[in-house]
């Protein structure tokens, strides 16, 4: 190296500001080569399979891309649709709001509740949060989406269990007015892992405060509105964050329970699995681009809200 | 079956005098054990009914089969043109060769995050941070465009080779949050004495690191096994199916006929996962509470 710099650099003067420029750049290299090589793998991956396919994806949201043909540029013309012609977006976007709006809170509740009543130092604690736990593990697989598709099927187990107290239940997965909420049902179902963390938080706040409280006579219900809510609103606010995108990126139950359709009459038709059928069903891949950078804006919205109006409820000791 | 026992172990009244009050206690004992027994029972049901005989299934509410019949696993194994077998060995391969690559991308990214001083270190960490908050769905379309311009369609490349390039960017931060926690003073001495950083990440971080690393394997494993979205994309040719597409192609195939062949390779998919839960739940259940994941 030293010898190649030498013999380009005949005179004196340019030699010495050579050698001084291959110092600084042995030193510039063997300060950052170890940190780069060992970061290597992510960075192709980083520039490869996520910025790069992202722009691009970007950029076929405005074109008419087909997969046959080269793609044309439409301009806005596929936001144009989606916001003002497309009744299946309207659809999807209804469905999945609903099933956001009514998922994530109950399973918090719920997840908060339990997380609570097995915080009192009860005996057993392992085995309940191991069986509480155990339906997030096994809930995202085919597997149970199926059970649940017989659960609530017109002769399913939930309806068997209503006739013996004499009710004759509907078929609710074929009906466009219950679907919805069956799937809302296997979501808070898994409402393990909130609960978990919830736990861990649980077990973060203080048992002095507690002890403190109670002799100043602050009643269990005070306890819970002036001690554990607050101190619990920095997990309550991670936990609504995640399990609200986790919920808008919902696919699996609705494409099994549903055959793949959306059915009945779009009621389960979350915004994933129109996505799905636009891209990989009709192959219209600009216009499904364009859908999925409506829902990045979407989650980036949500997020952002969440993070803005935290301030005003969530409670950061410092 | 183990859980049901343990549940009615955990009903007897504790016998040393809680600082609760006992009534207390035992109200709440009785509301968990039927919240429990609820949570359970569509599973527990589910696996009965793969062992009940066919024409039982749907006449009982009940978990107790009146008699023990496997008749419907053998007719679920052999129910579409390619056997189960086939899909459960797809989904191995599928399976354990993300963990390999997750385990080495990732704890590559992570060591250099956590430990190497280069220019640029804390945007580019920035960056992998906001990755994770990315819907892949943005990704969705050109990666296609791309797998199969590479031709990788109808093989596991879509699905594994992004392991080995770091994809699943929540390892990363994972790992570092555990690396971090390694005191500094072992790789620094080993830096005195000579230590390449390759050697400090080989010999001194990886065997600290176990415990992160099984995690993550464990995690790896089973979010691959229960993942339907990926296969369901790149894998058309019932040859290359895996587990979940099996049992989807099969829902769609048998429509209610055989629910009990349904059910039993129903149950067979869960398994491994079952498996893990009963032999690294302490794992899994610290990896959630400390990093917050989202299963």
């Amino acid at each position: 190296m030293s010898d190649v710099m030498r013999t380009t650099a005949p005179d004196g003067i340019k030699s010495e500001y050579g050698a001084a420029a291959q110092g600084r750049f042995r030193r510039l290299w063997t300060a950052n080569a170890p940190g780069y090589l060992f970061l290597l793998p992510w960075l192709v991956g980083f520039f490869g399979l996520t910025l790069g396919p992202a722009l691009i994806s970007l950029y076929l949201s405005f074109t008419d891309f087909d997969m046959l043909r080269s793609p044309g540029w439409v301009g806005t013309a596929n936001y144009v649709r989606i916001a003002t012609a497309d009744p299946k977006f309207a659809a999807a976007m209804k469905v999945t709001l609903t099933y956001v709006i009514f998922s994530v809170p109950f399973k918090l509740t719920f997840a908060l509740l339990v997380a609570m009543a097995l915080n009192r130092g009860i005996r057993g604690l392992p085995v309940y949060r191991a069986i509480f736990y155990l339906p997030s593990l096994l809930g995202g697989s085919v597997a149970i989406a199926v059970l649940w598709r017989q659960l609530f099927a017109g002769d399913g187990l939930v309806n068997a269990a209503l006739a013996q107290i004499g009710i004759q239940g509907p078929s609710w997965i074929s009906h466009p007015s219950y679907s919805i909420y069956t799937l809302v049902a296997l979501s808070v179902w898994q409402f393990g892992s909130p609960m978990i963390i919830f736990l861990a938080g649980l077990r973060q706040i203080p048992q002095d405060m507690y002890e403190a409280a109670s002799l100043d006579g602050a009643s269990k219900f005070r306890q819970f509105y002036k001690i554990t809510l607050p101190l619990l609103t920095p997990v309550i606010f991670f936990n609504a964050v995640v399990q609200t995108i986790d919920a808008f990126k919902a696919f699996t139950p609705a494409f099994i329970i549903s055959g793949g359709t959306g059915g009945p009459i779009n009621s389960t038709l979350f915004y994933t699995l129109y996505l799905y059928q636009e891209a990989f069903g009709n192959f219209r891949m600009g216009y499904a681009s364009a859908l999925a950078w409506i829902l990045v804006v979407i989650i980036a919205i949500f997020t952002a809200f969440s993070f803005l109006s935290s301030r005003y409820w969530v409670h950061y000791d410092d | 079956m183990t859980e049901m026992t343990a549940t009615v172990t955990a009903a007897r009244p504790p016998s040393d005098v809680n600082k609760r009050s006992l009534p207390g206690s035992i109200v709440v004992h009785i509301l968990l054990i039927g919240a429990s027994l609820l949570m359970l029972y569509p599973l527990l049901w589910m696996v009965s009914a793969s062992v009940r005989p066919e024409n039982e299934i749907f006449s009982s509410t009940s978990l107790i089969p009146s008699s023990i019949d496997f008749a419907s696993y053998v007719r679920g194994w052999t129910g579409l043109d390619i056997s189960f077998g086939r899909f459960f060995w797809n989904s191995l391969v599928i399976a354990l060769l993300t963990v390999i690559g997750n385990v080495i991308a990732c704890s590559l990214a992570a060591f250099a995050f956590a430990r190497l001083r280069f220019a640029g270190r804390s945007f580019w960490f920035a960056i992998m941070l906001g990755t994770l908050m990315i819907p892949y769905h943005v990704t969705l379309i050109p990666q296609y465009v791309l797998f199969l311009d590479l031709g990788w369609v109808n093989t596991i490349l879509p699905l594994v080779v992004p392991k080995f390039l770091a994809s699943d960017a929540f390892f990363i931060f994972l790992m570092v949050q555990f690396f971090r926690g390694i005191p500094r003073e072992l790789d620094e001495a080993a830096m005195m004495d000579g230590c390449s950083a390759w050697r400090i990440y080989w010999k001194i971080m990886l065997p600290l690191s176990l415990p992160v690393l099984a995690t993550a394997a464990i995690f790896s494993f089973i979010w691959t096994w229960d993942d339907f979205f990926g296969p369901l994309i790149y894998l058309n040719d019932m040859n290359t199916y895996t587990i979940q597409l099996g049992l989807r192609t099969f829902v769609d195939s048998t429509s209610a006929s055989d629910w009990g062949g349904l059910f039993a390779m129903s149950t067979l998919t869960l398994v491994p996962v079952f498996f893990f839960f009963l032999f690294f739940q302490r794992l899994l259940i610290e990896g959630i509470a400390t990093t917050g994941m989202k299963r």
